[in-house]
């Protein structure tokens, strides 16, 4: 599917009328729903992290980014990510399924390698990242949450298919 | 005053969040009950958010800053008001754990503050 296509319900609806194609297992008119059960609470959780993250990169790079730029960086990185999915989840569709579940694993990687990194090599992190430590300034939510949301994606696909 | 209204908010959103983890575990969606108890610590953290902005009105000063308190005082007044939308949105138990995960949030929000207010 293309990105033209995919901007469109007006098209979308229209090719499913035609019986929808192999690329979109979900038949019917409506995108499949990511945020029912469990759904919403993933919704829930990355939205926080969404404001946590970005407010908290926000305040840091407008005020004292020269102290700690890697850090700051990589906070609104990790602001940008969660942002993502949080909008893929609610938007709902297979093409929001599979982008989310890419992000999950890039948040997820990004975990564990800012997680190592910090406690490797601490010199390069004056200040505290979202993910310092696996996340353990925010009850390590942020290695938590990407585990939990590829197995509820994957399991949404099982679902819909 | 304010640290008294920090205490009593935290403790206030933890009971609120095993009230609605004891529905969830009950695999019931939030009642009315439930949301006249949202509203109950909302207005707890409305009331902080006032006095918060009224002491730092009369000069007082944060220790961590007046922009992060002024953002956190924020975050926590809309902490609960946005999940017990999303519990009306999702009316089965998960609901009611997105409200008492919201509860915590709030509890983690009061913490902070209480940092960041240097008491």
């Amino acid at each position: 599917m293309t990105a033209a296509e995919e901007n469109t319900t007006v098209k979308r609806d229209t090719r499913d009328e035609q019986g929808g194609t192999p690329a979109e297992p979900a038949a019917g008119t409506k995108r499949a729903r990511l945020i029912g059960g469990p759904g919403i609470l993933l919704v829930w959780l990355y939205g926080v992290m969404v404001v946590g993250a970005v407010s908290r990169s926000a305040v840091q790079i407008s005020t004292q980014f020269d102290e700690a730029p890697l850090a700051y960086s990589l906070s609104a990185v990790a602001g940008l990510v969660y942002g993502f999915i949080t909008y893929s989840l609610v938007r709902g569709g297979e093409t929001a399924r599979r982008a989310a579940l890419v992000c999950c694993a890039a948040e997820l990687a990004g975990v564990l390698v800012v997680g190592t990194w910090t406690l490797a090599e601490p010199s390069a992190f004056p200040d505290a990242t979202v993910w310092s430590d696996y996340g353990m300034g925010y009850l390590f939510i942020p290695v938590l949450l990407p585990l939990s949301a590829m197995y509820w994606l994957r399991k949404a696909r099982t679902t819909a298919g | 005053m304010f640290d008294a209204l920090t205490v009593a908010t935290a403790v206030a959103a933890l009971a609120l969040a095993a009230w609605c983890g004891w529905a969830a575990h009950r695999d019931q969606p939030t009642k009315d009950w439930h949301f006249i108890g949202m509203a109950v610590v909302s207005v707890l953290a409305l009331l902080q958010l006032v006095i918060g902005v009224v002491q730092l009105a009369r000069g007082e000063k944060p220790d961590q800053g007046t922009t992060i308190f002024v953002a956190y005082l924020i975050g926590a007044f809309a902490c609960i008001p946005a999940a017990g939308f999303m519990s009306l949105a999702e009316r089965t138990r998960w609901g009611s754990v997105t409200v008492a995960a919201g509860g915590v949030v709030l509890a983690v929000l009061e913490v902070r503050l209480y940092d960041i207010w240097g008491g």
